[in-house]
């Protein structure tokens, strides 16, 4: 009678689960699950140079093909080293199944050779995990696993296989039957449909608002709904604050929106919000990055929340009316009964404010500013690629000034600011959209963190353009130590670091350095559209600041900088 | 104020780590959590007493939610359900005053459940008020030890949480 081993189980498990790509890296006590890869067909395996790039490439992945990311690990540090890219999937709500490795089952609990208790470590940060102690289980458990990453708000899920469970065989027939079990899950029912109720006096509340605005958050673009997104808005005519994690949901272009909210958001938006009497937020979650102080946020308005997620309405700001739901199906309730409502003196006030504030700065023409290597890369890639950014002053030039055409053109780690999740995740991005252009934009300090990476783009050859922005600081915090401790700049200084073109070459990948503006305009275009990897060393000035800014837990109408300077 | 609510899980290994470390990880305060398997010993039933307003018990009962093994939760009011604990308390009982703190264990229904040279161990079960007041009695003869269960709860009536 045939028979199939566990690890057998988990590649027939994920291929029937529409998984075409993982991201992974071996180890003792994933061999046999290796083992079996070797000759299954179906499954294209992509070995990243650290875990955390498995973890992180799964991420970027999932986020630009709305498919659940895939990684793998062995116990042990394979297993830690995903822990924080499980952590930024978790933050930022990105399906994904992570598999590692475990012990054998009687070795659990004894201090085994590279034992780590991963679904302890794990559970603040996954959706849900699984410990398999029957291969039997092992089915089911797949399934789920992909069900639930997938669906309500979604997120990371990991399952930790022993290594004698990968091994234990079944025989084949038992396996289909198991396989072909609905999934039972009596305790986990997502709530999709806004209720209608709520929906009509959400209706009535925005026609008697004098002064709304709208905060669009990463829901709009998770639930697919971009477009009855923008319908909505042209329907009201509500101007648009956008979160982080929701550019691309509107284009950043379009005349109703104002541009990002919160730290280092536009005026207009700030402002709006802050005027405003009535907030209507969908798909955001009123972070403190967007809030500041939440006493003083949008304190004079009524609040509609829209969102999957039952526990985040009220969790951080008041609902008025909450409505949970997918936010697909409530835009399209919301069209099917809202009337055409016509611009207003509101609209004429906000559009002050935004024209009378635009984001600036002071450009040259001997350094190159990054705002303006931002504008440059927006230009010449007419706001379609797909941009990946890291964490720091770089990442929020970029959600500045870039100028986003497109939902799921966008991936940065917004919840949890994880340096050194551009390169890898821009990696994945590519991997699941191949005719895509792909981005990274990254610092010279989160470059570092993982440019281990730049040899698997050489490997598989994943023509992803690397720029990095280069201050020769780590910026973020020097401006925070420049604005708030009086410059002290303790431990931020990059001066010595690798030569990065120099470092692409020693991975076998195209260098090129940048440092003047002219050199800039001439060179950059070239390099974007060539069809290889390539690193990008950008010198720009060094001490420029991320402005206007919104001090944390400050009042986010007080921002600081809104002409371009301190 | 505080609240006593009822939290229907799997039975599963793991649950009761799930659901304590939501508590500490979100901040929330525990005062008691109790759990045992139900009727269906596929499910367990937790009872876990918090100090918190309104808002807090509504995110509380959230969170709860968002773990997958979560079925069903429920605030138990004070005015529509039986709540009660169990405690044990070992206390100093010398000739001179065992046969009194004998009197009281009767007075509270109590029970005498094990006897020493030099102590008495006493099972009473109760709300708080009656709890407290015995153990505060009992702390004049010298409480050597003392153990609670926690508290659990039931609605009054036909109703039940599931
Ligand atoms: C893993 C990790 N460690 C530390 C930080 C704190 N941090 C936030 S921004 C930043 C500086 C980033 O510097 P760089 O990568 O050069 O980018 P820049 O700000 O200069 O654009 C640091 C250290 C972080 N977000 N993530």
């Amino acid at each position: 009678m045939k028979k199939i081993n566990g690890a057998r189980i988990i590649l027939e498990g994920l291929k029937r689960q529409g998984v075409d790509t993982i991201f992974g890296y071996p180890g003792g006590k994933v061999i046999p699950l290796y083992n079996e890869l070797y000759d299954f067909s179906g499954i294209n395996h992509i070995l990243t140079r650290h875990e955390q790039g498995a973890a992180h490439a799964a991420d970027g992945y999932a986020r630009v093909t709305g498919k659940v990311g895939v990684c793998v690990s062995t116990s042990g540090p394979g297993a830690t080293n995903l822990v924080t890219g499980i952590m930024t999937a978790y933050m930022d709500s990105i399906p994904m199944v992570a598999i590692t490795g475990q012990v054998a089952t009687y070795e659990i609990g004894k201090d085994a050779f590279q034992e780590s208790d991963i679904t302890g470590i794990t559970m603040p940060v996954t959706k849900h995990n699984y410990l398999v102690k029957d291969v039997k289980d092992l089915p089911r458990i797949i399934k789920e696993a992909f069900y639930i990453a997938s669906t309500g708000r979604p997120g990371p899920v990991l399952i930790d296989i022993p290594s004698n469970i990968q091994q234990a065989e079944i025989n084949f027939e038992e396996f289909e039957i198991l396989h072909n079990e609905p999934i039972r899950l009596d305790s986990y029912n997502p709530n999709y449909e806004g209720h209608p109720k709520q929906i009509k006096s959400a209706i009535r509340m925005i026609n008697q608002s004098k002064r709304p605005v709208i905060l669009a958050g990463a829901g709009i673009i998770k639930s697919k709904a971009s477009k009855e997104f923008i319908k909505f808005v042209e329907r009201t005519n509500i101007p648009v604050g956008v979160t982080l994690l929701g550019l691309g949901s509107i284009p950043t272009a379009h005349d109703l929106c104002l541009g990002m909210l919160g730290m280092h958001g536009t005026y207009a938006a700030n402002y709006s919000v802050f005027e405003s009497d009535l907030v209507i937020a969908i798909g955001m979650r009123f972070d403190d990055r967007v809030t500041g102080n939440l006493e003083t946020f949008a304190k004079n308005a009524k609040v509609i929340h829209i969102d999957i997620d039952p526990a985040e309405i009220g969790k951080n700001k008041k609902a008025d009316i909450p409505i949970v739901g997918d936010v697909k199906r409530v835009l399209v309730k919301f069209l099917e009964k809202m009337p055409q409502r016509e611009k207003t003196e509101w609209n004429e006030t906000v559009t002050k404010w935004k024209n009378e504030n635009p984001l600036v700065y002071k450009n040259s023409n001997e350094e190159i500013k990054p705002q303006y290597l931002i504008e440059k890369i927006s230009e010449l890639t007419n706001g379609e690629a797909i941009i990946v950014t890291d964490v720091g002053q770089h990442q929020m030039w970029t959600a500045q000034y870039y100028k986003f055409k497109n939902p799921d053109s966008h991936c940065t780690s917004g919840g949890a600011g994880t340096m050194g999740y551009a390169l890898p995740a821009a990696l994945g991005a590519k991997v699941g959209l191949p005719n895509k252009p792909v981005i990274a934009i990254v610092g010279d300090g989160g470059i570092q963190m993982t440019s281990q990476e730049l040899m698997t783009l050489a490997h598989f050859n994943i023509p992803v353009k690397v720029v990095i922005v280069n201050n020769s600081y780590l910026g973020m915090v020097r401006q925070w130590q420049e604005i708030f401790y009086s410059n002290r700049y303790s431990q931020v200084d990059l001066e010595i670091s690798p030569d990065f073109v120099k470092l692409a070459e020693a991975y076998s990948l195209k260098g090129v350095r940048i440092e003047t503006p002219s050199e800039l305009d001439e060179k950059l275009n070239d390099l974007l559209t060539s069809n290889e990897p390539v690193v990008i060393d950008v010198k720009v000035s060094k001490e420029e600041n991320v402005l206007p800014m919104v001090p944390a837990g400050g009042d986010s109408h007080k921002m600081l900088g809104i002409k371009g300077e301190l | 104020m505080r609240h006593v609510i009822s939290v229907i899980v799997e039975n599963k290994p793991g649950v009761l780590t799930r659901i304590s470390a939501l508590f500490s990880r979100r901040g929330f305060n525990i005062e008691s959590l109790t759990v045992g398997h139900t009727e269906n010993p596929k499910l367990s039933r937790m009872t876990i007493v918090v100090e918190g307003d309104t808002d807090i018990l509504e995110q509380i009962e959230k969170q709860l939610y968002k773990l997958i093994d979560t079925l069903k939760v429920i605030d138990l009011p004070k005015d529509t359900s039986v709540n009660r604990e169990l405690v044990l308390i070992k206390v100093i009982a010398d000739k001179k005053n065992r046969s009194e703190i004998i009197q009281f264990t009767d007075i509270y229904r109590g029970k005498i459940v094990d006897v020493g040279e030099n102590t008495l161990t006493i099972e009473i079960t109760g709300d708080d008020g009656k709890l407290e007041a015995f153990i505060s009695m009992m702390s004049k003869f010298g409480i050597k030890e003392l153990v609670r269960t926690g508290k659990i709860a039931l609605h009054r009536g036909e109703k039940t949480v599931m």
